[in-house]
Order: C-alpha cells, then structure tokens, then sequence
C-alpha cells in the first residue's frame, strides 16, 4: 500500500499535482468548519434554554417519569460505533481502498444512524404515552426542542450518506465528491460531540436536577 | 393554536385582500393601508411592462439572475435595498405625520400604526441595512484583497436569493392579509397564538429565518473569502480596513445569527404546535426570548456599524492623500468592539427584573465600548490632520457622521447607565438615539460607499452637485427628524404610541414630520443624482478605473472590472499596495504571462431557491399544509440534483484576458493623468496624478 504524500487535511488524496484541488478543498473544508461553529451556537442555544426550563414542569412528568437510560445507553452506543465507521471510510479513502470500501463503511454507518433514529422515536413515542409530550410543559418543549433537532440533524446526514453514495457511484472517486465525504465525516463526527452534550446535560443534568 | 384541515387554501381568504376593509369600512386608515398594497401592484406592474417593453427578460435572466459574479452579486443586493429602503422611509413619514397631526387620534387607526412601526424596523434592519452592507462588500471585498470572487459564489447567490425572497414576503404582507403588530423585536407573549392569532407574527416569524439563513451563509462566505482569498503578500497586517471591518462583521454573522434563528423557530414552534417556551402558562418563559433576541439583536448593530467605519477608513485616507492613521489601533478597536458586542446585550431590558448588579455589570460593559470607539473617532480625526483634503461628497458624508455620530454615541453613553435608562427606556429618547447612531454611522457610511465606489462599479462619476444636495437633505432631515424626540423623549413621551394628549409634544412633532418630508426629498433626490448621473455618462466616464487616486488594489483594474477582475493576480508588498505603486511609479505594469482564468458557470440555483422559498413561507402563514410540504421536498430535491452537476467551470482563455488586458493598458497609457484640482472635471478619466506633496 503506497502512503499518500502531505496533506492538509487527512484523507484527501488530491496528490501534489492537483495544487488548484488542494486549494479547494482548503477553503471548502474550512468554510465547512465554520458552518459547524455556527450550528454549534443553534445547540448551545438550546442547551441554555433547556437549563433554564429544567424546572418549569408545570405540574408534568419529569425527567425520572420520562428518561429511559439504557435505551439511551443503546443510542449512545450505535452512535459512538456510527463515527467509528465514518472514521474507517476516512482510513479507506487516505489509503486508496478501492471504492466499495468506502461505500461499505457508508452503508454500516447509514444502518447504525437509522438504527439511532428510530431507537429515538420509539423513546419519544413511550415519553409521550406516559403523558411527556411538548405541548405539555416548558420542560417538555426544551426538551422537545433539543433532542429532534439532534435527530434532524442525524437524518440529514443519513440522506447525505445516501445522496454521497449514489454519487461515489456514478461519478467515481473525483475531487469534488472525496471533498465531500471529508465534509461528511466532519458533519458525523459533530453529530457524535453534540450526543455527548445530550446524554451529559439533558439524560443526566435532567436526572440530576430536573 | 394549531387547526388542521383548515382547507385547501388554509386560512386564506379574501378577508385577507386590503380592499375587502375598504369597501366595509372607508376611512383614512383603511385609504392608507389601500395606497399602500396598490404602489405595490403597480410597482410591480410597471416593472414587469418595462422589462416586457425594452424586452430584457433574457438579459436579466441571462446576466443577472444566473450569475454568480461578486459584483453582480453586489449591484442586486444593493438594487433590492434602496427598494426597500423606499419602503422604509416612506413608512416612517406616515407615522411622523399620524404624531404631527396633534394630540388626539390622528388619521391612523392604533393596528395600523403598530404595523407600520413593525414593518419599518424590520425592513430598515434585514432588508435594508444588512443587503445594502452586503452588498457593498460583495462588491469590494474580493477586489479589495486581489481575489478573483469570493469563496463560495454560488452560495452567494443562494444567500441573495433567501434574503430577496424574505423581503418580498414583506411586500406580500402588504397586499395579503397583515403583518405583525409586535415591533420588529416581536415580544412574547404578545405575538404568541393567545394574543395574536393572525398571519401578522407568522410573515414575521419566515422572514426572519428564510433571511437569516441567507445571511448566515453570507456571514461565513465572507469569513472565508477574507480569510482563504487574498492575494499573495497581503498578510492581515496589510488588509485594507474595510476588509478588517467585514471579516469582524461575518464573525459576529455567524455567532449572532443563530440566536435569532433559534428565538424566531422556538417562537414559530409556540404558535404553529403550541410549544410553551414564551407562552404565559404551564412553564413558559418569555424572559428567554428577550435573551435570545437581544444575543443577536445587539451584535446586529455592530456588524451593520462596523463595515461603516470600514467606508470611513478608506474615505478619510483616500480624500486626505494621507495613510490611514494609527492602523493598529483601528485593527485592534475593530476586534475590540467585535468581542464586547456580545457582553452587552442585557441593557436591552434593564427594567424587566434583573438584580442591580447585573444591570450595573451590563452598564459598565456597555459604557465599555465607547472606548475603541473614541479611538477610531480620534484616528480619523488624526488622518485629516494636514492631510490634502478634498470634499468630495464621501468625505462630505463622513464630516457629517464624524459630528453627528459622537452625538449618537453620548446618548447610548447615557442610555447605558440603569438609572438613567429606568426613565427613559421605553421614549422616543431612545428612538432618538439608535436613529442618531444608525442613520449618520450606517446610512451615511453606505451612502458615501456609494458614492465612492460607484464609478468603479458603472465605469462613470456620480454627478457632484446633485451628491452634495443629497448630502446637505440626509443632513438637515435627520438632524429637524430626530433631535426634537430627544427632548420629547426626555418629557416622557412614549414611543410607538399612536395618540398623545399632551399639547407640549405637539411643536416637537411639527418640526419633526417637517424633518421626515426633507428625508422625503433626500430619498428622492438620490434617484435624481443617480437619473443625471447616467445621462450626463459620456462627460464622466473614467475607464482606467482610478478616478480618486485610491490607495487600495480595487483601483488598479478597469472601471468596471472584467468578469475576472485581475488578469493577473498582484503579489502585495504594502498596506496601500497601489498607493505605493504609484509612488514608485510601478503602477500598471505590464504582465509577462498570461494564464487561462477558471471562472464559476452561471446558475439559476439561487432564482429557484428564491422562488421555492418564497412559496414556501407564503404556505406556512396561511397554513396551506400540503404546498408547504411540497415546497419543502422541492427544496431538497432541487440541491440535491444540483450537486449532480460537474459543469460548474468556464474557462477563459489566456488570449481573451491578454487582448482585453493590453486594450486597457494602452488606454492608460494614452490617457492624461490629471491632478486632485480636476478631479471632479471631465477631465478625470479615471487615471490619477500622484499627489503634489507625498505624506505618509
């Protein structure tokens, strides 16, 4: 296996002919970097707002009525597994794998985000049956208003995997899709960081306190 | 306070047409609220006859609409602001003139009055201040720093797209049922479903978000563009201010805007599946709003100021033929001003029930500002002092804003101390002071923009005289306009009251409505500068693009620039290259070489993000479940299949550039360099004389 030359960022193998390449991904990659940042204010946002209304019940179930840890301890998991996968279509892509090494890689973390998802589901529908829905308390709302916007955030990366697949596929390994999936790998890794936040500041900050 | 099924049109009917009220109920109000949506239609009307008339619907689809050139880019945000700032200004004569009508009810009905202060607020501040800001820097930013566009062009033109889309939904709102009556900060409760079930807070609410998303991108394009993009040698130390100020700008972009963001959707999230984040009962907190808004709304004034002070820099340096003075110290107050914008936001709300010594920590905080800001006030000061002035009508516009803004800044001094604000807080004291700062540090820093970089853009001068008429209206109308509401403001007169009854307001408000009808003639008199501006072309034509003896690279290329601004890409040695190039008379050198230019294919990707948008939003206010749906598949399936696309380059070749760029070198050539004394002669063909005494 032949070891790329110096890069930039790992993973991409534009080659030192592609200097124009290289410069492209550069500012494409930190374009996307500050993109992130910005994202992360909306979540710490809703952090904030979360901390504040974590007594604002109203008379609602709580946290101890509502949080289900071991399947958040299961979707902890599957996501954590989710960007060790990402991470090993990174190590194909820096090594030169042949494609239907990445697009393996693509297709366990795609399985393991859905799997993510509709563990999250079943948890919303079962808060709701024990009367935990939105419309119920300013608790509930920031509740409400943080963790789906994880989950929007990981479906949109499934349909990105999707989206990134297809076109590994048609077009092949070219520039600007490989610029794409260290993008998605960025994107992915962000998802897992934000989890942490989630399970540290919503499942037991709310166990803790709420 | 959602009902579903509400039908296939959801809540739209033709209650909501403006002149179903009139034939109801005709009054003023109602004859106001008519005129209103009517210019709208004609408006509209006129502009699709024009354009159908002098057939340009291919032109504008072909060179405009798709394009994805920064300076395109720039032309149509500013076009789209000075439209709404039309709007704007119209909007606050009208409510002059309801408070110049005396104590009692005027001709307004008190709805009515409180739409039209809400849609002023809203318009001047997103679709007014921020396109126009923007579309300055679009324009400049990549010329300034030797760039051949900006980082992202096509997000570009999906981030002017959004931001268009949002504003004609505020026209929308004029002809289709109300906008909100909630000010453009749009309090809850008071905009949540129990007070306000209407469509009002729901136009408001889309365009925030749709426009805030456009303007977040912008934000980050902007970042990168500055940070990635300039030419080799322009280390940050040699940056131009007004990139200084613009890349601050973007960074308080992309962290003020998502508090807007999140306040605006956490509110739309109460309304449209009765979420309780500011609702009145069952935990709700509208204290977090307040937070939220202000986590954006005070930074929003500094990345609408800052870029200003930028226009000042280069203005101050340019028609003194002096360095700008104390760089270093600007750079660092720039930052410092950038960084404490977001440790101030509280004193929005000294009175809503903080304790005393976080009020007294927000005042400090606040005061702090004054202090970088004093600084740029004296480094100005110092780059006139025993420079080669000229007053230009830029430089007009800044001796106005350098006197008038220190006025601004004294009141926000005052307003910044909790005690003080405990009385005056909710006047038009208040009113009296954003308008001091907002209309002499933004307005007349983009209008002297404007002017400055206007025949760089159009290839000819502005007519001078018609400049200074503008200059001496903008003056004298906001000086008659706003400082009588500082005395009323301090007599107690509350602000967005539609009435009063205290007949000692009343001499104020005369001399004020006389104000706005100068600022009337202001907005009129510079569509009269820019119509005698493009008859009298041939006499101030300047094609060899330097016409001010600038000092920064966007006046070293033609005017106006080739699609690929730089034939070749200059190496920076200076803080004012150019300047220094033409002190050592290295000024347009002939290139060696020439390379072929890849260039950013035309899209209509923005267009039709524009248009989804905007159906979009318009679905979403009245509840019209099944398009908004559709409309949201559209979208994603639209950047979806556009990122299929790989045509995305245009190559020039090396001959084309080296034709085009010899054609011009020999024009320099064969022009005249002319001296300051001629420079607003037709003898200013845009090829400047260095100045007769060289000061640093």
């Amino acid at each position: 296996m032949k070891r790329a030359p110096t890069h930039s960022y790992p993973g991409i193998n534009l080659g030192e002919r592609h200097a124009s390449a290289h410069k492209a991904t550069e500012v494409v990659t930190f374009g996307f970097w500050v993109f992130l940042m910005s994202d992360l204010v909306y979540f710490g946002l809703m952090f904030a707002t979360y901390i504040t209304m974590i007594d604002a019940q109203a008379g609602g179930p709580g946290p101890h009525e509502l949080f289900d840890l071991k399947s958040v301890f299961a979707q902890t998991l599957i996501l954590l597994t989710s960007s060790l996968t990402v991470g090993l279509a990174m190590l194909a892509l820096k090594y030169n794998l042949p494609r239907g090494r990445i697009v393996l890689w693509f297709g366990v973390t795609l399985l393991l985000g859905i799997s993510f998802l509709v563990l999250e589901v079943r948890d919303f529908m079962a808060m709701a049956e024990k009367g935990g829905i939105p419309q119920r308390s300013g608790f509930l709302s920031a509740f409400f208003g943080l963790v789906p916007l994880h989950g929007v955030h990981v479906a949109a990366g499934c349909l990105w995997l999707i989206v990134l697949g297809i076109q590994l596929h048609v077009k092949g390994m070219t520039d600007v899709v490989i610029s794409r999936v260290v993008r998605l790998a960025l994107f992915w890794h962000f998802l897992d960081l934000i989890w942490i936040g989630i399970i540290t500041i919503v499942y037991f900050g709310g166990l803790t306190y709420g | 306070m959602t009902s579903p099924g509400t039908g296939f049109f959801g809540r739209l009917n033709w209650d909501a047409l403006p002149v179903t009220g009139l034939i109801q109920n005709p009054n003023a109000n109602e004859i106001v609220a008519n005129a209103a949506a009517a210019i709208v239609l004609v408006g509209v009307v006129v502009v699709v006859g024009l354009l159908s008339w002098f057939r340009l619907w291919t032109p504008l689809w072909r060179d405009w609409l798709t394009s994805v050139d920064h300076k395109k880019i720039g032309i149509m945000y500013v076009v789209f602001a000075i439209v709404m700032l039309a709007r704007g200004v119209l909007e606050g004569v009208v409510m002059r003139a309801q408070q110049a009508a005396g104590p009692g009810d005027g001709f307004l009905e008190a709805e009515h009055f409180a739409e039209l202060f809400s849609t002023h607020g809203t318009i001047m501040i997103f679709f007014v201040a921020v396109p126009f800001v923007f579309g300055i820097a679009n324009y400049v930013v990549p010329l300034m720093i030797g760039a051949r566009d900006v980082a992202f062009p096509r997000l570009n033109q999906i981030s002017l797209g959004l931001t268009v889309s949002s504003g004609m939904m505020l026209m929308v709102s004029l002809v289709v049922g109300r906008f909100s009556t909630g000010g453009w900060t749009a309090y809850p409760p008071y905009t949540g479903a129990a007070f306000n079930p209407g469509v009002g807070p729901d136009y408001w609410i889309w365009a925030i978000v749709v426009s805030g998303v456009g303007t977040t991108l912008t934000g980050i394009n902007f970042a990168v563009t500055i940070y990635k993009m300039r030419a080799p040698g322009m280390t940050f130390m040699r940056l131009p201010m007004y990139c200084w100020t613009i890349i601050c700008s973007s960074i308080l972009i992309v962290f003020a805007m998502p508090p807007l963001g999140v306040a605006a959707l956490l509110l739309a999230a109460d309304r449209y599946l009765d979420f309780h984040f500011f609702t009145n009962d069952l935990g709700g907190n509208m204290m977090n709003y307040a937070n939220l808004f202000w986590l954006f709304g005070h930074p929003e004034v500094y990345l609408l100021v800052l870029p200003a002070y930028g226009i000042y820099s280069e203005v101050f340096a340019t028609f003194s033929a002096k360095r700008l003075y104390g760089y270093n110290s600007l750079v660092i107050a720039t930052m410092s001003i950038a960084v404490l914008s977001f440790t101030v936001w509280l004193h929005h709300f000294f009175t809503m029930g903080q304790s005393a010594l976080i009020n007294a920590v927000f005042g400090i905080a606040t005061m702090l500002i004054a202090i970088p800001t004093g600084v740029k006030v004296y480094d100005w000061m110092a780059t006139l002092w025993r420079g080669r002035i000229r007053f230009s009508v830029p430089m007009l516009y800044g001796l106005a804003f350098l006197m008038l803004f220190v006025i601004g800044g004294l009141s926000g001094v005052i307003l910044a101390n909790p005690t003080v604000d405990y009385q005056v807080h909710n006047t038009l004291f208040l009113v009296a002071h954003f308008h001091n700062v907002l209309l002499p540090g933004v307005l007349f820093g983009l209008l002297a923009a404007y002017n400055y970089w206007f025949p760089k853009a159009f290839g000819f001068r502005l007519n001078e005289f018609w400049g200074r008429v503008t200059v001496a209206l903008w003056t004298v109308g906001f000086l008659l306009t706003f400082m009588p509401l500082y005395f009323v403001g301090l007599m107690g007169m509350p602000r967005r009251s539609f009435s009063y009854d205290d007949p000692s307001f009343h001499p104020f408000m005369i001399v004020a409505i006389v104000g706005a009808l100068v600022i009337t003639c202001a907005l009129f008199s510079v569509l009269i500068q820019l119509w005698v501006s493009i008859r009298d072309r041939e006499k101030t034509r300047v094609p060899v693009g330097d016409p001010w003896d600038g000092r920064t690279l966007e006046w070293s290329i033609p005017s106006p620039p080739p699609p690929y601004n730089f034939a070749i890409i200059p190496t920076v040695t200076d803080r004012d290259d150019f300047a220094a190039a033409k002190d050592k008379g290295a000024a347009y050198p002939t290139p060696d070489a020439y390379e072929d230019i890849e260039l950013p294919r035309n899209t209509g990707i923005g267009f039709v993000l524009c248009v989804l948008s905007g159906v979009w939003m318009f679905a979403l206010v009245w509840w019209i479940w099944w398009l908004a749906a559709l409309m949201t598949v559209l979208m994603i399936l639209v950047v979806i299949v556009w990122t299929f696309d790989d045509s995305t380059e245009l190559t020039i070749p090396a001959e084309e550039v080296r034709k085009d760029h010899e054609a011009w070198l020999a024009r320099v050539h064969g022009e005249k360099a002319v001296d300051r004394d001629f420079e607003t002669s037709p003898e200013n063909r845009g090829l400047a004389r260095p100045d007769l005494e060289v000061i640093t």
